[in-house]
């Protein structure tokens, strides 16, 4: 259903597709950039490491490439299909997105063991620092030169680096855990803040700094997060954020479950954002399946994904509220939640978590009257919108709390990984929904949100701006629901449609081995971008041609924009604190994974 | 002693009332919270669910006296008694009919002030003696409030003295007998009610126990009946100010047809349900904000509204 381009340089949803390498091979040493074919069609390739920085800082400088939109491992040791790429025992994989010409390239390094260290592009992108920590912690490879290169997810003490292959994947691998008192006690003592490991002063010359222990355990950190607060008196003078106390090893997961068990798990990397989750999924896995989706499918998984934008929307609208000292409006907001969730039970049968995308369409078709329920919940929910206007956004309390706090402008936003709303409050209408249209959404009529001063307040702004135009693209899926299958006729479509199985052995075997081992996606390389509900998350999918993914890759929105409160918050009040962090709108979740 | 055993009967019938209706008070915001904001409240505990406040008694009662090990004890255990013995004693002047003020002092409205003065200690010591970095924060804002907002209370108070001529509220109940002082005293009435919130730490003005960013402010560390203790003061507070609002601007005991006490207790109620609808309806504003707006600008009012009323009644 996407319109076919004319243009070759142009992929199917509007991005620019023209390679670069013939411009950066000009640049660089004859046979120092090798290119790699990726189903996805996002230009990658393979540099040596001693022109890592000289080609990332030439694409950052020269090329437009302003966000360090990934940043990531693979362990290749025992992938089998790897035709035309350079030997490896570990890749890392550094995705960069250029907004102002709307392109992406991808970047890869091929390390051998013994000697898994990398220079560090901190001082290139800043967004780089937990980006690498991440990958240190994760599969052991180092960072030269990296300012604080430390365990970032897992906890200090872990031994071994879990996304590597040979590390165990579930617990009943190892001995069952315990907890003894000596290891408590080393495992507390090894969470002790000392202010020395982040460079902080316990004196100025007029005073004692206070360190303050903001969470995990705290009722405005939205999840287990923590800050630790270096205070003059109430005034921040640093804030480092603490995370990791969510991780599950979603990313590991991936690694052991079937293509289609998969699907449920993603519904809890962003839990505000229920089917939102699945949609990256599915379309990367479909993207490597070489499957067309039909135009109910799409448009259905249009209006599901936006009725969760509004569900998690209404939930930053509410503990926004919330935190900053406004006590009702959370309750109205969960009501109003609460009837859409009736809609979601309705037709999906879940409410939070329904897990409803399928690899090749949605799991069931729309039951009857869904119409009607949809149709009363988008006329009753403007009405309510115009009353939290006055309520809150037109609250003069409220605005002298937000207005102007935990500003970041658009270079910042980007050089630091930020998009979604909170991007789109500084006045840059980059919006993937309409920017590189995917499911069907260059077919709906909508407007991206906007405002100017990226603030607390703006970032509001726009999500509540965004709620009304989510409210008009399912109206307009409401009145223009294609007819047709909501399903895929693909073998590898899963589960497949079960209509012919009884009536050649053909479809028969092929139903029987996708429901029992799950279907075998070809090898390769996708990855799939959505506009998710707090920004851009990405599901970067490697296949070897088995029942399970090879490797697992979730870019999160949230992970991004919470390294940013340092610099949001450096010199403001714990109360504005909490409100920068209400504005983020973040579930610890998405960051951890 | 027939005259000492009546006013140890009346002292403890006053302390009995004051109790049973904070603890009421308790039950009563969450329903009218639920009322506002389109849920139930506790409605399961005896009709209307108005045990439920039995139930949470009994259930602090029930609850480990616990202090923590780097608290400093003596402090810890005093702050809150010297919490709610300074709001408790504050309603001795209170005239809730033409008989029934305990004691009716003629410098009623100073013992009043000075009772809020002492109960920041309360707090302040409380927070000092958790050892707790949210409890200290919570203390020093606390303070820091308190003492702003004390400086116009008293000022917004004159202007009712001055019309009055005394500082017994007896008196000044018997002279708005023509006319409540609402009208002449409008501008102190908003000053004296904005103070009064102040005082008892209501939202908007409950930024020593802010919970979403000092968790619990300066009785974090407290549970048991020492919170308890914190948690009654703060509705005998709002009580408190909502009395004081009834006598000092509309005219007490003063009514047609109904007795007395119940113009004073219907009066107060409706102080009373404004303080929850505030709760329901704002939000908090920033420390230094509230600071300013204390000093730069209900200062001065409470000062221009003294010196017109001086200058009228000269």
């Amino acid at each position: 259903m996407p319109s076919q381009s004319e243009d070759e340089s142009l992929a199917l949803n509007g991005a620019d597709r023209s390679p670069l390498q013939p411009a950066l091979q000009a640049r660089f040493e004859e046979g120092a950039l090798q290119a790699q074919p990726t189903v996805d069609g996002i230009e990658t390739l393979w540099v040596e490491r001693d022109q890592l920085r000289a080609l990332l800082q030439h694409l950052q400088q020269s090329q437009g490439f302003e966000m360090l939109f990934d940043l990531t491992a693979i362990d290749e040791r025992l992938r089998e299909h790897r035709d035309g790429q350079p030997p490896a025992d570990f890749t890392v994989v550094y995705q960069l997105l250029s907004v102002s010409r709307n392109r992406d390239i991808r970047i890869k390094v091929a390390l051998l063991q013994p000697a898994l260290s990398l220079p560090s592009i901190c001082d290139i992108w800043p967004n780089a620092n937990w980006y690498e920590c991440e990958v240190w912690d994760l599969f052991g490879i180092r960072f030269d030169g990296h300012p604080h290169l430390r365990r970032i997810l897992l906890p200090p003490t872990w031994e071994g680096h879990p996304l590597r292959k040979d590390h165990y994947a579930r617990a009943t691998e190892v001995e069952p855990f315990s907890l003894n008192d000596a290891r408590q006690d080393t495992e507390q003592e090894a969470l002790r803040f000392r202010p020395e490991d982040w460079g902080m002063q316990r004196q100025s010359e007029d005073s004692d700094f206070m360190f303050l222990n903001l969470g995990p355990n705290h009722p405005s950190v939205h999840g287990v997060f923590r800050v630790a607060l270096q205070l003059d008196g109430e005034e921040i003078v640093q804030a480092v954020p603490d995370i990791g106390y969510h991780h599950r090893g979603a990313e590991k997961m991936g690694e052991r479950q079937a293509w289609h068990s998969y699907v449920p798990y993603t519904d809890r990397i962003d839990y505000l954002g229920g089917v939102m989750n699945n949609l990256p999924y599915v379309l990367a896995v479909e993207q490597l399946a070489g499957i067309e989706v039909p135009p109910r499918a799409q448009v259905i998984r249009v209006m599901m994904a936006e009725l969760f934008r509004i569900a998690s929307h209404l939930v930053f609208y509410g503990t926004f509220a919330q935190d900053v000292g406004q006590m009702s409006p959370v309750f109205y907001m969960f009501a109003d939640r609460e009837k859409l969730f009736g809609i979601v039970e309705a037709i999906t049968g879940g409410r939070m978590h329904p897990a409803w995308f399928r690899i090749g369409g949605v799991a069931q078709d729309l039951p009857r009257g869904w119409d009607r329920m949809i149709r009363e919940f988008i006329d009753y929910l403007p009405g309510r919108l115009a009353e939290y206007d006055t309520m809150v956004l037109g609250n003069g309390t409220l605005k002298r709390r937000t207005q102007g706090i935990g500003v970041y402008n658009t270079a910042e936003g980007l050089a630091w990984g930020a998009s979604g709303p909170g991007l789109r409050a500084t006045g840059l209408d980059w919006d993937l929904r309409k920017k590189r249209p995917y499911s069907s959404y260059d077919q709906f009529d909508f407007e991206v949100v906007t405002a100017s001063h990226g603030d607390c307040y703006d970032r509001c702004l726009v999500r509540v701006g965004e709620m009304r135009q989510s409210l008009r693209i399912i109206r307009q899926c409401l009145d223009n629901m294609p007819e047709g299958p909501y399903k895929a006729q693909h073998p590898l479509t899963t589960p497949p449609p079960k209509d012919r199985t009884l009536a050649d052995i053909e479809t028969l075997i092929q139903h029987f081995v996708n429901s029992s081992w799950g279907p075998v996606i070809p090898p390769g390389e996708a990855m799939v971008t959505i506009e998710a509900t707090k920004g851009l998350n990405a599901y970067y999918l490697v296949s070897d041609g088995s029942t399970q993914s090879y490797r697992t890759r979730i870019r999160t929105p949230s992970f991004a924009q919470l390294q940013m409160i340092p610099l949001l918050s450096r010199g403001l009040f714990v109360s504005d604190l909490i409100a920068i962090i209400a504005s983020i709108d973040f579930v610890m979740a998405d960051v951890d994974r | 002693m027939a005259e000492l055993g009546v006013i140890g009967l009346r002292v403890l019938s006053l302390l009995g009332l004051l109790v049973v209706s904070a603890a009421l008070l308790t039950w009563l915001e969450r329903r009218l919270l639920g009322l506002w904001q389109d849920r139930y409240g506790p409605n399961r505990v005896g009709p209307f669910g108005v045990l439920q406040v039995v139930a949470d008694m009994l259930k602090l009662l029930g609850k480990h006296e616990f202090v923590p090990p780097f608290a400093d004890r003596p402090v810890f255990v005093l702050a809150p008694a010297i919490v709610l013995v300074t709001v408790l004693l504050s309603f001795v002047i209170i005239p809730f009919t033409p008989a029934f003020p305990l004691v009716d002092m003629n410098v009623g409205l100073l013992f009043f002030l000075a009772m809020t003065s002492l109960a920041v200690f309360g707090i302040l010591l409380g927070g000092y003696a958790s050892n707790n970095k949210y409890a200290l924060l919570g203390a020093l804002r606390s303070a820091a409030q308190t003492l702003s907002y004390e400086v116009f209370m008293g000022l917004s108070l004159l202007g009712v003295v001055l019309q009055a001529g005394s500082f017994s509220l007896g008196r000044i109940v018997e002279a708005q007998q023509e006319l409540w002082f609402c009208v002449p005293q409008f501008l102190g009435m908003l000053l004296f009610f904005v103070a009064g919130i102040a005082q008892s730490h209501r939202l908007p003005f409950d930024l020593p126990e802010a919970e979403h960013e000092l968790t619990a402010g300066f009785h974090t560390e407290y549970s048991g009946m020492k919170f308890g203790m914190f948690f009654l003061a703060e509705y005998l507070g709002v009580i408190l100010v909502s009395a004081l609002m009834t006598t000092l601007f509309f005219g007490g005991w003063l009514g047609p047809v109904l007795p007395g006490w119940l113009w004073f207790v219907l009066k107060t109620t409706a102080f009373v349900f404004l303080f929850v609808l505030m709760r329901a309806a704002l939000p908090r504003p920033r420390y230094d904000q509230l600071m300013c707006f204390g000093w730069k600008c209900l200062l001065p009012l409470a000062l221009l509204n003294l010196t017109v009323t001086g200058w009228v009644l000269l």
